[in-house]
């Protein structure tokens, strides 16, 4: 399904030697990853490892310097073609709920964007009233939440919108940008609950990028450690005790049990 | 928006005020008692009566009238240059900031070099090139005017481009027309409408400066700062005739300035409401 090979990210660093020096970080250091069509991913990592910058390069915001993107054997970076079956096929939930949802767009008319990404997709006129209360009942909101905007409804109940929108847009795969960090634990589940049955419902690929290791184990199949831009492990879940990888070790005995 | 917008009472009475003003100056014709043209020096400096409610100026002109007529121009010929220079920035900010690279490199060297004159001096300077003209004062100010607001918008733009619902409308393939339609431009909306009333209200002053000077709108024909070049001379010998167009230009400066904060208010959905 989404096939990375070799993928190598630089920033050119804020402190230069000279005045126009072109001194570079590297952010990413030959990641290679396939997820398989129907599993999730989990990519674990703590703060500036790079997971975030590999989630820009998966959904096409970024073009690395090394490395191609494969989506179903078309390369995503290589032509404007490959761009946009990228386009049709991935969408993407962020962690940050306040500013992923347009403050002046009330709840239809931002799950009315991702349904037009679908009429893109499929090439004729869906009616949006319908669906939207459709996707809302999906994702267990009620339905008078229609007219809201973002800043009227809770974190919860904003993020369950997120992956309303997400779904609208009919993907295969989507991309989970810390999605479930920002809120409580309680609403954690909750959410994560929704996932599993939205994955099995409509036979989704998710890709999760996260730093909260019990997320993964709960909802994951494969998980992938990213220290300092280079892969270190990458495991299916129930093996992850097993793991000789030191830094996966370490984060595995950094959860505090309860 | 709506309701947000009649609740609020700044707001209403700001509007209410520059409708009526407006109003005024388009049926200036059926309101003005006097036909603001016709000069009678036998009644010259004539005080408050019912025939000439403010009285008559130094060529026996109905000086309410002539104010009646001045709106046309002044408020006219400011909104215009509001115009052009919104639709000129606007454009010029959001391609700058919305596509950066080359793009943004030229439109952003092209307003530094504009931003680097004085702006006076350069109404000045275009006005002396192009001829005394009404439409050369336009084009003047809209001239120093639209780099200045280019690179606010560029800011306002920059500042959302890389929110997250911007990101997620990219990445799903969604066209950078209602990116930048349905996105962008409503965000900036509210601080482009602050900018855009409390320009006006520079662009009425200017106008009346560059009219007062003799460069803008010419003689005979009623404008709010040609009319106070009018009075200057007898300045001691009949205030009034000074008094009138100097309020009315503070009236509506003021009332464009308070507006440009009220529909601050107003545009934020976040606002609280009172």
């Amino acid at each position: 399904m989404l096939d990375i090979k070799d993928i190598c990210v630089s920033f050119r660093s804020e402190k230069q030697e000279k005045i126009f020096g072109t001194t570079k970080k590297q952010i990413l250091f030959d990641v290679s990853l396939k997820v398989p069509k129907g599993t999730c991913l989990g990519i674990l990592g703590e703060s500036g490892s790079g997971k975030s910058t590999l989630g820009r390069v998966m959904c096409g915001l970024l073009k690395p310097e090394k490395g191609k993107v494969f989506v179903d054997g078309i390369s995503v970076y290589d032509s404007k073609a490959g761009k946009k079956s990228l386009q049709n096929k991935l969408s993407i939930v962020f962690q940050d709920y306040t500013t992923s949802a347009n403050p002046r767009f009330r709840v239809k008319d931002i799950i009315a964007e991702g349904l037009s990404a679908q009429e893109r997709k499929i090439g004729k006129k869906i009616d949006k009233q319908q669906e939207c209360y459709r996707l809302l009942n999906l994702v267990g909101l009620k339905e008078e939440l229609i007219q809201r905007f973002p800043h009227e409804l809770s974190g919860g109940q904003l993020q369950r919108v997120c992956i309303a929108r997400a779904v609208a847009c009919m993907p295969e795969i989507i991309l989970f940008d810390e999605a479930i960090s920002s809120l409580d634990a309680h609403t954690q589940v909750q959410i994560m609950d929704l996932l599993k049955q939205l994955k099995e419902k409509l036979h989704l690929t998710y890709v999760f990028i996260t730093h909260d290791l019990t997320s993964v184990t709960y909802l994951c199949d494969d998980v992938m450690f990213l220290y300092k831009g280079k892969v270190t492990e990458h495991i299916p879940v129930f093996q992850i005790a097993q793991t000789k990888d030191e830094y996966a070790q370490k984060l595995l005995h950094s959860i505090i049990e309860f | 928006m709506l309701h947000r917008f009649l609740h609020h009472k700044t707001a209403m009475a700001t509007v209410g005020l520059v409708l009526i003003v407006a109003l005024l100056g388009i049926f200036a014709p059926f309101v003005a008692p006097n036909d603001p043209y016709t000069t009678d020096i036998l009644h010259k400096f004539q005080p408050f009566s019912a025939q000439f409610p403010l009285g008559t100026d130094n060529l026996g002109r109905c000086i309410l009238s002539r104010m009646l007529y001045g709106i046309r121009p002044t408020l006219g010929l400011a909104v215009l240059t509001m115009i052009g220079t919104i639709g000129l920035g606007a454009l010029m900010g959001l391609l700058a900031g919305y596509f950066r690279g080359a793009v943004e490199e030229i439109i952003m060297r092209v307003v530094d070099v504009m931003l680097s004159f004085p702006s006076q001096i350069m109404v000045f300077a275009v006005v002396a090139l192009l001829g005394i003209n009404v439409q050369n004062v336009i084009l003047a100010n809209v001239f120093i005017k639209w780099a200045w607001y280019a690179r606010m918008i560029r800011t306002g733009v920059m500042q959302y481009r890389d929110r997250n619902f911007v990101q997620f409308s990219r990445c799903i393939g969604t066209s950078e027309r209602f990116i930048l339609l349905r996105h962008l431009v409503p965000s900036i909306a509210a601080d482009l409408a602050v900018l855009a009333s409390l320009d006006v209200g520079w662009a009425i002053i200017n106008i009346s400066t560059l009219s007062f000077l003799g460069l803008g709108v010419q003689a005979p024909t009623p404008e709010w700062g040609a009319m106070l070049n009018e009075a200057k001379n007898v300045l001691t010998s009949n205030p009034t005739q000074m008094i009138v167009p100097g309020i009315a230009i503070v009236v509506l400066v003021s009332a464009f300035n308070l507006m440009g904060d009220a529909l601050r208010d107003v545009l934020d959905p976040k606002e609280v409401e009172r």
